[in-house]
């Protein structure tokens, strides 16, 4: 049996009741965090949890870190502040997969390419959650929303092969259905000195469902199951067999010079400069 | 690359021939700004180099982000982690710094933003000089804001400015605006800066309660909420929708009032210590030109060659631009009848002196948005055309 310790990590003071819906699996993710955080043993006293907006952004609120509830697709370049301001802080970011690719898909990928040590979760519903059910940016070819009221004509990103592309050091996807796969991909980012990007596949039962017949929160999370493989069982499928398939696993495990510890190695050239500059 | 050097004087101040861009992140570094974010643009972008050169000497942080909403979103960041922080730039990344700085307003998160004016809309002229942000700085982010917007017409003015933007911005929890223009970005000018000891600078409130009963917007200290910044025993959430004290949302329509009448009145209540403004030989005008930013170099020299030819010409320069001046418009538009409002745009702050002076005086606009810089000759001519 797991040991509950949420409740040590919620709000003591007014911020409930929650948002989310039955069944939703923002608070799955948001467990699975709190305890990679518990794991590692860190503080609460240095720890900042940022977001954007959306349904999965609202998390930061409930748990007693100080945080960030900032702006649409920003939450990213919020996080890139604090960080470099202070990088003795555990940084750890929530964003929705609209928030974190398509409104903020430029500063996706520019994290991931500046390798700062951020630890983001995107929270991967395959839809706008907050605004009614719209198309986002991983919804699947032909599937429905409030925007694709005859079938989604776009093709939907591969959040984990976008980030590997991209330069981040570590990349992982579990599904809500995994809960404790997700709980150590995000306890490795949060570990890995670098930005770190955990997708984290999640059922919306009240409106992907609503739109495409998908079921309730439980039918949602046993199909996550289902059609959850492994990187190693994906490598021998044929693209065919790997159609409706979620491939889960860690996708990038590199060691590029992190940002902040490249920031310190200039500070020490700067210095030479300034000793010329006092000269004067 | 730097493209001045500062010397120091007997007395320890730091003197040289510079930009106002450049004093203006001299005097940031004197201000104690430990954080600049920035995305290059013309005629902004002295400012990012200068900052990148400078601020790891100081032990503080640059980082070039991949445009202005991220470069202002990260201002916001870095700042409540603690530092202070500031970015710069130019018309269309001031537009879309917009939502951030808005959200730096709602989360009383102080930040200095430097907007130097180039002619729009849209691209506009690059490298030319206007002043047609005047509105768009007062009101360019949506939903009642409040904000705090100077404009210096001279490099050394560049300096005070931005010691009273970052000192502003910690005393009232706010982001300040100091809005430039293209003309004085890329003038040079001699400078002194003050030395150390001689900087009168305003660190933000620092919580007295414990961690326990801090509040994100404690009201019980007056109308600017003590600051903790982010890593530390204080816990604490913000949020860009409308929150209580806690920074937890809110919908309660009294306490929504209760919430944007503070924000507002932190500004509002203080208007004395937070408008500034310069009269030249006012005390026997008949003809007032009220200015702002460069421009007010052009009304001095109009005032003293039109004084030689017997006008009576004084001015007023308004420093600070928003909150309006109100106060001095009016005494001035009390005692003198004729009011020339001079800027570099088809006519925006000439609403706001027409607003203030209630009728009180004869208000005309002296309007220029060719891209070029405005001379006494050109002030002069339509003072003596209206003379008829
Ligand atoms: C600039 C801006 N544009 C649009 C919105 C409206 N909006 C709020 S949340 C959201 C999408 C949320 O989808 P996602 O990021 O996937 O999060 P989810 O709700 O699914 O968790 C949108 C479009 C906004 N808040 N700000
Ligand atoms: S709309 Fe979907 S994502 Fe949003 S709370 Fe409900 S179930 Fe969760
Ligand atoms: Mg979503």
């Amino acid at each position: 049996m797991m040991e509950n310790i949420i409740h040590d990590y919620l709000r003591p003071k007014k911020s409930f009741p929650h948002v989310w819906c039955p069944g939703c699996g923002d608070g799955i993710v948001l467990n699975a965090m709190v305890r990679a955080i518990h794991s590692l043993g860190k503080s609460k006293d240095e720890v900042v949890f940022v977001s954007g907006i959306g349904c999965s952004s609202r998390a930061p609120a409930y748990t007693d870190f100080s945080s960030l509830h900032g702006i649409h697709g920003r939450a990213l370049p919020f996080a890139t502040g604090i960080k470099l301001a202070n990088p003795k802080l555990t940084v750890v970011v929530f964003s929705g997969d609209g928030d974190a690719l398509a409104i903020g898909g430029n500063h996706f990928i520019h994290a991931c390419r500046r390798n700062i040590d951020i630890t983001v979760v995107v929270i991967n519903n395959n839809i706008y959650g907050m605004t009614g059910g719209q198309a986002s940016p991983t919804m699947p070819t032909g599937a429905y929303g409030a925007t694709a009221p005859y079938g989604n004509l776009d093709r939907p990103f591969d959040v984990c092969k976008l980030a590997a592309a991209a330069g981040a050091n570590y990349v992982a996807r579990a599904t809500a259905f995994q809960f404790f796969q997700l709980e150590k991909c995000i306890k490795e980012g949060i570990e890995k000195k670098g930005f770190s990007v955990i997708e984290a596949v999640t059922p919306c039962p009240s409106l992907y469902s609503f739109f495409n017949n998908t079921g309730r929160g439980v039918d949602m999370l046993k199909k996550l199951r289902d059609r959850a493989v492994t990187t190693q069982k994906a490598a021998t499928l044929s693209p065919a067999e790997l159609e409706d398939k979620i491939v889960t696993g860690v996708f990038a495990n590199e060691n590029f010079r992190e940002y902040c510890a490249g920031y310190a190695e200039l500070v020490e050239k700067a210095e030479r400069s300034k000793k010329n500059e006092e000269s004067l | 690359m730097l493209f001045y050097k500062l010397f120091k004087d007997k007395d320890g101040r730091k003197v040289g021939f510079v930009q106002a861009n450049e004093a203006c992140i001299e005097a940031a570094l004197l201000a104690g700004m430990r954080f600049f974010a920035g995305y290059p643009i013309t005629p902004s972008s002295e400012m990012a180099s200068v900052s990148s050169e400078k601020l790891p000497m100081y032990g503080g942080k640059f980082i070039q982000m991949e445009d202005e909403i991220a470069a202002m979103t990260a201002v916001c960041g870095a700042s409540m982690a603690g530092l202070k922080a500031m970015t710069a730039t130019s018309g269309p990344g001031f537009s879309l710094k917009q939502e951030a700085i808005g959200y730096a307003a709602m989360n009383e998160i102080p930040c200095v933003i430097v907007n130097v004016q180039r002619a729009g809309p849209s691209t506009g002229l690059p490298t030319q000089v206007s002043q047609g942000d005047v509105m768009q700085a007062r009101w360019g982010t949506h939903g009642d804001h409040p904000i705090i917007v100077l404009s210096p017409s001279t490099v050394v003015e560049t300096a005070d400015l931005t010691f009273d933007a970052f000192n502003l911005a910690e005393k009232y929890r706010t982001p300040v605006i100091l809005l430039m223009d293209e003309t004085l970005a890329h003038m040079r000018e001699k400078i002194t800066l003050p030395a150390e000891n001689e900087l009168k600078l305003v660190e933000r409130k620092r919580a007295t309660v414990p961690p326990s009963d801090y509040r994100s917007f404690d009201t019980r200290f007056g109308d600017v909420p003590p600051f903790e910044p982010y890593g530390g025993k204080y816990h604490f959430h913000i949020t860009g929708l409308t929150h209580d004290e806690m920074g937890f949302p809110i919908v309660e329509p009294d306490d929504v009032v209760k919430a944007m009448d503070r924000i507002h009145r932190k500004i509002n209540n203080n208007l004395d210590d937070i408008v500034k403004v310069k009269q030249f030989q006012t005390d026997d005008a008949e003809i007032l030109l009220v200015s702002f930013g460069t421009p007010v170099r052009t009304c001095l020299g109009a005032m003293e060659i039109g004084r030689k030819e017997g006008l009576k010409i004084g001015v007023l320069q308004l420093q600070t631009i928003w909150p309006f001046p109100d106060k001095a418009v009016l005494n001035l538009a009390k005692k003198i009848g004729k009011i020339f409002v001079v800027e570099l745009n088809m006519g925006q702050i000439i609403n706001e002196v027409q607003r203030a002076s209630q009728g009180k005086s004869n208000i005309k606009g002296i309007n220029k948005y060719d891209g070029l810089f405005i001379s006494p000759d050109e002030i002069l001519s339509h003072i003596l055309e209206s003379k008829g």
